[in-house]
């Protein structure tokens, strides 16, 4: 169990993060967004802010260079008049101060021809359309037996629709870039990342280089959550601006314009049929979603893909149906698709189990699987039922009374729910190098993200392992694309990704080095690719089981959660201090998805209007009461050398229904929207 | 062109983490954007600019206060302590070694507001000051767990480290009131 090793720096400020490397004379930038929701832009008006004292230019769709296009149609920034959604970014001024730059932003006019725009998602638009794959590369349906007759002949049924909105992730240190061109013409960007290797590539496409030309650290990057796992238009705005003015240039989007230009999760709309017997084993599983992307590029977020892993029915399907509104483009934001699924499936299973008179945490035992139901494939490991149980055990489930609304203190009700949760083990290619120097240290190189998930402290831990050394001897260097190439810190595969290559390397050191180093050094590579191509066909997940007690004021409808335990099977445990901690936060996150976030959409203009933090709601010290994490032990052969699957996501999965669920026994009102605020709530009660 | 769009400078003295600096500030700049443009004091962090997340908090002649919501030529004079003047003479203050022996943060983004903001908790509890959720207002508070709660939650952590956050500032609390005890 180890402190994190950036911890003295990040707790006297002397971690830099990208917006404060020093930089020689840098200019910065500030964005012009779009008021329109679609149309064309027919004249930018940049003289008045050009005649402002410090203002150094203005760039926008009528001067700016040209750009390569790219798969994300996002980084096509200011090369086009088409305008997708309001809040684009149309302009940018470039200044030799912050205050200069924002206030000659204002002073750019924009004449628009505006459109009619389409921004709310219904499950009636006849533009819905089934995507070629779901994120990353699933199918988007799937089928088996005979779901609609097995669910027309059962005995107990279910058939409800849950919606969830649009969340942004919002991560404490907004999207930032710093970028230097060099006299040499290549390109170096601090950036606010989960992916340095990532950033380097799809910029070199961009700008059209070589990518060795492009180099992008990261050393320190204050969260993600996924809206900072692919270049977001920020780094392209700062590296356009850099180049126009000579200069470095400094871009850190505000609170406020991340809301439209950095990605967000989509809104959901699910309906989810459950058929079983009277006992509650299933027969069948049907789950439709209902999802948007953006006209710029298409997003499909893979909601029904936890409903093709986690129970047993021999007839099932899942569907995915997108629609191409005129909104700011969806991305990945924590667990992406189990997510918004985990809520449907989880808080369907709680309505199966009132149905059919079975206790909840029963009634998910009885229909685990040994096989993955879509697949047919054998899984690694599967522990669902010991975390159902172990958690049952430690948070007292076993005397719970199932009658729901019956429990009230004063003017509170009270109540208990559970929810199971899952997410992929991941593992990606990495390259990676070890070495030795004669005085006994290592230095081991990847060019690794760590976004305050505790990476830096883990693979040192992973490559001291390996090395059968102290890890005080271990210098483990990550943050910067100029380290071997490494995948983004994402899909819960950062560990596991990097930790192969990290162990692979320093093996190979060790072979080499044959139990001495010669003077200058030694060195080794390792190159996971074909090691993780020629891995034997499982079915690789982590799975746990949430546990939530609440209370609900009878007279205001405000839940507040008064306790919630998580317990996880997720492999090896790392390092168990910061694996707390993930496992804690993405429960957090979870509170937050059940009880107060929500992106508003705006008919009447077409953006999100709660565009910060005093109106879009994120947990509060005070909203997180006596939460706790466990984990169960695990090993699996199957998975990587260490033995470890991710944690960076799987504990905001389940976590909004266990807390649905909680609001259903406590209250009788069963929630199927998002989020249970007081408003949606109290009417009910 | 506007004439209000034209650059208004003013000259300010601030005092920073004790030492004072003599500055030339643009009006509409934020006592952030001076310490973090103009001293490179970049440990106080920008999170919104609006005084909703708490990332700024400095001490401001001894109170905390979010840095972004403060213009840098209304505080000449001022004393500012910021997470770069928490630790004394390379020595973590209790608190620090605290967040860190509790894990108080991942990311570390908001670490610096939430240091600051639990800089002054302490101090505020020691001079008797009660928050929203001190039941009795004449008494000393006492810094349970739902006093910090309450107390801290002006500073949004994203990463949900708040579990941490707590026990880190209740450690710190105790030992505080230890030390007075002694003195």
């Amino acid at each position: 169990m180890s402190d994190r090793l950036e911890s003295r720096e990040k707790v006297t400020g002397a971690a830099r993060y990208a917006y404060e490397h020093p930089l020689e004379n840098p200019a910065y930038a500030a964005a012009v967004q779009s008021t329109v929701a679609k149309g064309e832009i027919l004249e930018v008006h940049a003289d008045a802010a050009l005649r402002i004292p410090g203002v150094l230019t203005v760039l926008s769709c009528e001067n700016a260079p040209h750009l390569h296009e790219v798969a994300n149609g996002e980084l096509a920034v200011f090369q086009s008049r088409t305008v997708a959604y309001r809040g684009q970014f149309v302009a940018a001024v470039i200044a030799e101060t912050l205050d200069i730059a924002r206030e000659a932003a204002r002073h750019v006019r924009v004449d628009y021809v505006s459109e009619p725009f389409d921004v709310l998602l219904s499950a009636d638009d006849p533009r819905l359309y089934k995507p070629d794959k779901v994120n990353p590369a699933f199918p988007a349906d799937t089928e088996q037996g005979d779901p609609e007759g097995a669910f027309a002949g059962s005995a107990v049924r279910v058939d409800a629709t849950y919606t969830t909105p649009a969340e942004h992730n919002n991560p404490m240190e907004p999207h930032t870039t710093a970028a230097q061109w060099n006299d040499d013409g290549t390109l170096t960007l601090y950036d606010s990342t989960q992916g340095a290797s990532l950033v380097q590539d799809t910029i070199a496409q961009v700008f059209g280089l070589d990518r060795t030309h492009v180099r992008v650290i990261a050393r320190h990057v204050g969260g993600g959550f996924g809206s900072k796992g692919t270049p977001r238009p920020n780094v392209v705005l700062a590296a356009m601006a850099a180049g126009a003015v000579g200069r470095p240039v400094k871009f850190a989007v505000p609170r406020q314009q991340m809301f439209a230009t950095t990605g967000y999760r989509t809104p959901t709309i699910q309906r989810f049929r459950l058929g079983a017997d009277a006992d509650g084993t299933l027969n069948s599983i049907i789950h439709e979603v209902f999802e948007q992307s953006s006209t710029v590029t298409e997003f499909a977020e893979q909601t029904a893909t936890p409903t093709r892993v986690m129970y047993r029915a021999g007839n099932r399907r899942t569907a995915h149906r997108l629609v191409r509104l005129d909104v700011p483009t969806p991305s990945w934001m924590r667990a992406p698709g189990e997510t918004p699924g985990m809520f449907a499936q989880e808080s369907a299973m709680d309505e199966l189990a009132v149905a059919a008179g079975v206790d909840p945490v029963e009634l998910r035992i009885r229909n685990d699987t040994d096989r993955e139901p879509d697949s047919g494939l054998p899984f690694s490991s599967r522990n669902l039922v010991a975390c159902l149980r172990e958690g049952a055990d430690r948070f007292g489930w076993e005397h719970r009374d199932p009658a729901p609304g019956v429990r009230r203190e004063g003017r509170k009700l009270v109540g208990t729910g559970v929810a199971a949760s899952t997410y992929p083990a991941y593992l990606r290619p990495n390259k990676a190098t070890a070495r030795a120097e004669e005085d006994g240290t290592f230095t081991v190189r990847i060019a690794a993200a760590d976004i305050g998930t505790g990476a830096r402290t883990a693979l040192t831990l992973i490559a001291a392992e390996a090395l059968k050394a102290d890890a005080d001897r271990v210098t483990v260097e990550i943050g910067d694309s100029a380290l071997p190439q490494a995948s983004v810190a994402g899909g819960s595969a950062g560990t596991a990704s990097w930790g192969t290559a990290v162990v692979r390397a320093c093996e190979s050191l060790l072979g080499k080095m044959n139990g001495s180093v010669p003077p200058g050094g030694l060195e080794a590579s390792a190159d996971t690719a074909e090691e993780i191509r020629a891995r034997d066909a499982y079915a690789r997940h982590a799975f746990g089981a949430q546990f939530c007690e609440v209370e609900v004021d009878a007279d205001t409808g405000e839940v507040r959660v008064r306790r919630m335990l998580g317990v996880f099977a997720a492999g090896r445990i790392i390092n168990a201090k910061t694996a707390r901690s993930q496992f804690i936060g993405g429960m957090t996150m979870g509170i937050g998805m059940a009880l107060m976030e929500e992106s508003a959409m705006d008919p009447e203009f077409g953006d999100y209007v709660n565009r910060d933090l005093a109106q879009y709601h994120v947990p509060a010290c005070a909203d997180v009461r006596d939460i706790d994490a466990a984990w169960v032990e695990e090993s699996d052969p199957h998975l990587n050398p260490m033995g470890a699957k991710g944690i960076g996501e799987i504990g905001i999965v389940g976590a909004a229904a266990a807390v649905a669920n909680a609001v259903h026994h406590a209250t009788g009102v069963r929630v199927r929207d998002l989020p249970i605020t007081p408003a949606r709530l109290l009417p009910l009660l | 062109m506007d004439s209000e769009a034209t650059p208004v400078h003013a000259e300010i003295a601030l005092v920073v983490n004790g030492t004072e600096h003599r500055l030339r500030v643009d009006t509409r700049a934020s006592l952030l954007d001076t310490l973090r443009e103009d001293l490179g004091l970049t440990g106080s962090k920008k999170g919104c600019d609006h005084g909703q997340c708490g990332a700024c908090t400095v001490l401001l002649d001894g109170r905390r206060a979010n840095a972004c919501l403060a213009l840098a030529v209304a505080h000449d004079g001022a004393e500012v302590v910021t997470v770069e003047g928490l630790a004394r003479d390379g020595r973590l203050s209790p608190l620090q070694e605290a967040f860190i022996e509790h894990d108080g943060f991942q990311c570390g983004y908001c670490t610096p507001g939430q240091l600051c903001s639990a800089t002054a908790v302490l101090d505020e509890a020691d001079r008797g000051w009660p928050s929203a959720v001190t039941e009795d207002l004449t008494a000393d508070p006492v810094l349970d767990d739902d006093e910090i709660r309450e107390r801290m939650s002006g500073n949004l952590c994203r990463c949900g480290a708040y579990t941490g956050i707590v026990k880190a500032v209740r450690e710190a609390a105790r030992e505080t009131e230890t030390d007075g005890a002694r003195a």
